[in-house]
């Protein structure tokens, strides 16, 4: 690996018809970190997701994961490589109960070569592993929800079904859309030291997240969007003292008056 | 509280109490009641099925059974491409064409005998039709649908048209069965070990992707998990039982013509799978073994036939129009028993 970079992104674009939704963003993510990406609605950052891990073909750019080439590849491929991502908007299988949604991770390549016989752990049993996960996530291993029905489950419960599809995978680096989303206060509280875990676990993570105060508890740097474009990087109050973050937040004053007086 | 003092100190609970403790997947059979509450109806459906070429007396309708069984085949594997992996597919008569003319022309040109025909058209008619429907796997829904649906139409036209393998006329003279036992119970024994297999399969490890591909394909992406492959895994599963059964009506019939591609082998196992309920497997078992009955017994009214057929069809949409298993399955779950408090 060149020095500590596990992900280097550079110069990544998208359009969708006219509308620019990447313009040339480039940004390195260190071994271990958790890197928190923040900018106001419609800025990109879920399309950059969605392009580093494959669900989109970027036009132009390029990504290196542990110094391999994964800008073309599909998600699948990219997903086996330990590169793994949570979605925004949960995606569990609804007809499934709750263990047996980890056992879709569980059999892809990547969980059967690492996570001991076939992924199944000593005895070979993909549901003693998945109920493992599950709670090691916050799901208690004695109460009923494992068992229940993913259509049954509240969404503080799907947001961790969605990370704990990625630990069943044996991840390196973790790209979390927005997990704090949808959750109330107290779900969020119990959210962070999870974070905190897996990051002491030595799981790298990427964060796109709303919830700034709870993101700047756990991210070491972060990276602002605005309308596709990267404005600045760097630890967090520094980023937020930045004059053209709080415009992009807030909106410009110079902007209001011209249109004042138009 | 009940006021009849004979019940007073009773409550009712349901039959399955002590066999689902937690889960569907969690079992614990304590007493030969609970055994024989989960072995029954399996046991019913196997010796009724099993009996049924001893009770009919006459050969044609011997021979209506035979084919209900086929048309099970292809039921099966619809209902479990439609249910358990996002697939709806009307390529029943592509799968019954390709399997027919495999064993015809392997029985043909090399001599082979059925006991070896079957099998290899079971496996070559599953990759033939896998390949053909490759290139319509990242296909979903109708769109899927209509591509299964031309493949039949475009190769019965292609025999026609080049005059390959015997043209309009078929391949004629295939060798039959040795006697009609094997033919009867052959194919029975085969629709019950597809139903068993396949109602195994669905809920294993592989089983619960091919369901997570019908839930939510992003997400076996993001899991690591190839789509076309595993799409590709179903459908040759659907189509080796679709080939087999086509092979078996090649035997049957001693011969093998363009009307093997006729759309009754898509349609009427969807009808049956309607009838049946549809992600029960066997449902549109069963469905088969009432629907090709009546269809054969209401040629007695001639062209009204079809009028009949609507009528019933209609009144099962309309009427019970999640399936006659799905209904028979949950009142079956819903049994009760006195307990004493």
């Amino acid at each position: 690996m060149s020095g500590e970079n596990i992900l280097q992104v550079t110069n990544v674009s998208k359009t969708f018809g006219g509308v620019q939704a990447l313009l040339n963003v480039s940004f390195n993510v260190k071994q271990g970190e958790v890197f928190g990406i923040i900018g106001p609605n419609g800025s990109g950052k879920t399309t950059l997701i969605n392009c580093i891990t494959g669900f989109i073909k970027m036009d132009s750019g390029k990504v290196l994961y542990k110094d391999t080439d994964i800008s073309y590849k599909a998600p699948n491929q990219i997903a086996n490589l330990g590169l793994t991502r949570t979605f925004q908007i949960m995606r569990p299988y609804y007809s499934l109960p709750a263990y047996k949604n980890l056992i879709v991770p569980l059999f892809s390549p990547r969980a059967r070569s690492k996570g001991g016989w076939r992924g199944g752990g000593k005895l070979g049993d993909r549901g003693t592993v998945s109920i493992d996960i599950l709670e090691e996530i916050g799901f208690e291993r004695d109460s009923f929800v494992p068992y229940k029905l993913a259509s049954s489950l509240p969404t503080g419960y799907l947001k961790r079904l969605e990370l704990a599809r990625c630990l069943a995978l044996r991840p390196d680096l973790i790209l979390c859309d927005e997990v704090f989303s949808g959750l109330s206060m107290s779900e969020i509280a119990s959210m962070v030291p999870l974070i905190e875990k897996l990051q002491m676990d030595g799981i790298t993570l990427v964060m796109v997240e709303h919830r700034l105060r709870e993101l700047f508890r756990v991210a070491s740097r972060v990276m602002v969007l605005n309308f596709g474009e990267k404005l600045t990087e760097g630890v967090p109050d520094e980023v937020m003292a930045n004059e053209k973050v709080k415009e992009a937040y807030l909106g410009s004053e110079k902007l209001l008056d011209y249109t004042f007086e138009a | 509280m009940d006021k009849n003092p004979a019940t007073a100190e009773k409550r009712k609970e349901r039959l399955d109490r002590g066999i689902k403790v937690r889960t569907e997947g969690i079992y614990a059979v304590s007493s030969w009641e609970e055994t024989a509450y989960l072995a029954l109806p399996r046991l019913i459906l196997i010796v009724g099925l099993l009996l049924l070429p001893l009770v009919i007396p006459s050969l044609y309708w011997k021979r209506v059974i035979s084919i209900a069984a086929i048309y099970a085949l292809l039921a099966l594997g619809f209902d479990f491409l439609a249910h358990f992996v996002g697939l709806v597919s009307l390529g029943g008569a592509l799968f019954i064409g390709v399997g027919g003319y495999t064993a015809a022309l392997l029985n043909k040109t090399f001599g082979l005998s059925p006991l070896f025909t079957l099998p290899i058209a079971t496996v070559g008619g599953g990759l033939i039709c896998t390949f053909l429907l490759l290139p319509a796997l990242p296909l979903r829904g109708v769109y899927f649908a209509i591509v299964t649906l031309m493949y039949p139409l475009t190769l019965m036209r292609i025999i026609e048209a080049l005059n390959i393998f015997g043209g309009t006329d078929g391949i004629l003279g295939v060798a039959g069965f040795p006697n009609r036992w094997i033919e009867q119970y052959l194919i029975i024994l085969i629709a019950i070990v597809a139903l068993f297999g396949l109602r195994r399969l669905v809920n294993e490890d592989i089983g619960l992707v091919f369901r997570g591909v019908k839930d939510n394909d992003q997400a076996v992406r993001a899991s690591g998990l190839s789509i076309t492959r595993y799409k590709a895994i179903a459908v040759f599963i659907a189509s080796a039982l679709g080939s087999l059964g086509g092979a078996y009506l090649a035997h049957i019939y001693m011969w093998s013509g363009i009307s093997q591609f006729a759309l009754d082998f898509s349609v009427i196992p969807i009808a049956a799978t309607v009838i049946g309920g549809g992600g029960t497997l066997v449902g549109p078992l069963l469905g088969c073994f009432f629907l090709v009955p009546i269809s054969e017994w209401l040629r007695e009214f001639g062209t009204l036939r079809i009028v009949f057929y609507s009528v019933i069809l209609m009144a099962f949409i309309m009427f019970r129009s999640e399936g006659v298993m799905v209904y028979a399955q949950r009142k079956y779950h819903q049994f009760e028993r006195w307990v004493k408090v």
